[in-house]
């Protein structure tokens, strides 16, 4: 089974975001692979595990995000792509769709597998959107995931709870955080991923068509009012009493 | 003037999506709303969409809309679209919504507005950054409609006592589209008082120590009406507690009247499902938490030893 992974380099979160202009400033930002992708490669090596094949990682993003996809290969990967080009800085989330769809179809694929959104920007669309383009369809939100004779099974979160979906393949997965637990490379793993193969693509080199005119562009960035701390105090053994007091005088108790 | 519609999810009584009540209000300040509404009980959902102002409801009672996940809706919506051309379609976050808008938008070519808090207008619409710090206004452009997903309680839902046109879809789904199949549903959702309606919240995060302290929340939570006990990200992905409990970016989001986070130290992400709340109070034990910045009463303290004191006290004052 041909199983490819999108994965996704992202200022790492631990750290307080910045503007640079109107985009977020990645300058002088470590980048990490997004953690919610670590559960899509961990699916993926599981089944790849389970049922034979390999996993391949694909990323768009600048040069740097080779760091993200080494990560992704130092898990077990086996190989990757990377699509990095210019003209790409600032892309709508359908653009990175349209660029990750035919990097996935030029690799080869029985299914994808994404996390639900990118831990940076949270759009959560791009999955569904490959599936579209590709012309596949979709098993998103998994709390579970297997694979069994061809088509995918999965637990799919609902507002309520979970619905039993199935799926044939070749399709898209988006997988929730809790999925699994995701491995840590080994030092072995660290040291093959060097050498493991990663092809780099412009969008030349795809050949995707990116004309149309859809897109967004920021109009205005302002502050947002302010929510002014209130009383803090330290707790003396009658903090219990002002809360309770506050939720009286809040007229909910 | 510009027609908005509005992506309406119901269940098989007729009940709205409080999503898409939402999303009216604010699609008929903006122009001529108009909605769309597929799978079983939509006739009855009608009825009140167009209470809250949809002037027409294109419908469907088919039950293809919900057997199969997203697509057959995705593909009856873009063809609908094409033939009536409206300027923008709005959709909640809810799970399907997203679904169906990321592929109505990929074949329509249209580009998609995500976490959106605010429209402006048919091609602009407004998102919050960095955990709500910065506003963010962002133009759309290219072919229509424009797609945007908005936040849960972005706008706040009311009727204005209308009946809306009705218009059967008699779309023909291609077999492609049928593959996706739901062929289980399970409820996991605890009873009593859901979260987002809940007048008061009380959240537990990483503070708690362990698991079975969300008895203590619980606890407090009976004694307050209309309570409902929420959580962090960090300790639903650890398992503590199901995800239907979960505030924030990517749960739910909630503007109680009061919300008590307790042991929580408030990442943005957090913030996002709870800074819009009426009254906010904390209990941390760290003086630098960014939760102290956002709440009205704070206190710095040990989480385990004010929350057993807060027991007492609220059963002491109830019982009195």
């Amino acid at each position: 089974m041909n199983i490819v992974v999108t994965v996704k380099q992202i200022p790492d979160p631990n750290v307080d975001p910045q503007l640079d202009g109107d985009r977020l400033k990645r300058e002088g930002v470590a980048g990490v692979l997004d953690p919610g992708d670590e559960f899509g490669v961990e699916a993926g090596l599981q089944l790849a595990q389970a049922h034979g094949g390999e996993v391949t990682v694909v990323s768009m993003g600048p040069p740097s995000a080779m760091e993200a996809v080494r990560k992704a290969l130092s898990m077990g990967a086996a190989k990757g792509v990377l699509v990095s080009d210019e003209g790409l800085a600032g892309a709508d989330a359908l653009t990175t769709a349209k660029v990750l769809a035919e990097a996935i179809r030029k690799s080869g694929f029985d299914l994808v597998i994404s996390g639900v959104e990118s831990t940076d920007g949270y759009t959560g669309v791009v999955p569904q959107m490959i599936a579209a383009l590709l012309d596949v369809p979709m098993a998103t939100f998994a709390k579970t995931l297997e694979v069994k004779d061809g088509t995918v099974h999965i637990n799919r979160q609902t507002e309520k709870g979970y619905d039993v979906v199935e799926c044939p393949l070749p399709a898209v997965v988006t997988v929730t955080a809790g999925v699994n637990e995701p491995r840590y490379p080994s030092f072995k793993g660290i040291v093959e991923a060097k050498k493991k193969p990663v092809e780099q693509w412009s969008i030349g080199d795809l050949g995707v068509n990116l004309e149309g005119p859809a897109s967004q562009s920021v109009d205005g960035v302002n502050d947002a009012p302010q929510r002014g701390a209130g009383e803090v105090v330290e707790d003396e053994g009658t903090g219990a009493q002002k809360i309770a007091d506050f939720l009286t005088q809040a007229k909910v108790i | 003037m510009a027609t908005i519609w509005v992506f309406a999810e119901c269940e098989a009584d007729g009940k709205v999506a409080s999503s898409a009540l939402e999303n009216l209000a604010k699609a008929r300040e903006l122009g001529d709303a108009e909605a769309v509404v597929l799978g079983p009980g939509a006739s009855q959902a009608a009825t009140t969409l167009g209470e809250h102002g949809a002037k027409k409801v294109y419908l469907s009672d088919d039950s293809v809309f919900t057997d199969f996940v997203a697509q057959p809706a995705a593909y009856a919506l873009w063809k609908l679209a094409e033939q009536h051309q409206p300027d923008m379609i709005v959709f909640g976050m809810d799970y399907d919504s997203r679904d169906i808008a990321a592929r109505v938008a990929a074949s329509n070519n249209s580009t998609v507005m995500g976490n959106a808090t605010d429209i402006l207008g048919p091609d602009k619409a407004q998102t919050q950054i960095f955990g709500g710090t910065k506003i963010v206004d962002v133009a759309l452009s290219g072919p229509n409609p424009k797609i945007v997903i908005t936040r849960p309680k972005s706008f706040d839902p009311s009727a204005v006592g209308g009946t809306a046109e009705t218009e059967q879809v008699s779309v023909e789904i291609p077999d492609n589209e049928k593959k996706a199949k739901r062929v289980e549903r399970h409820e996991e959702e605890a009873a009593g008082v859901k979260l987002e309606d809940a007048s008061v919240v009380i959240s537990g995060g990483r503070g708690l120590l362990e698991p079975g302290n969300f008895d203590l929340l619980e606890k407090i939570s009976k004694t307050i009406p209309n309570s409902a006990v929420g959580a962090t990200r960090a300790v639903v992905d650890a398992g503590w507690v199901p995800y239907a409990m979960q505030v924030g970016q990517t749960g739910k989001t909630v503007k109680p009247d009061v919300y008590i986070a307790a042991g929580i130290s408030g990442a943005s992400q957090h913030q996002v499902g709870m800074k819009e709340s009426k009254r906010i109070i904390a209990i941390n034990k760290d003086p630098e938490a960014p939760i102290f910045q956002i709440s009205d009463l704070g206190i710095v303290g040990d989480t385990m030893k004010v929350l057993p004191a807060l027991i007492e006290e609220l059963q002491k004052r109830k019982g009195g």
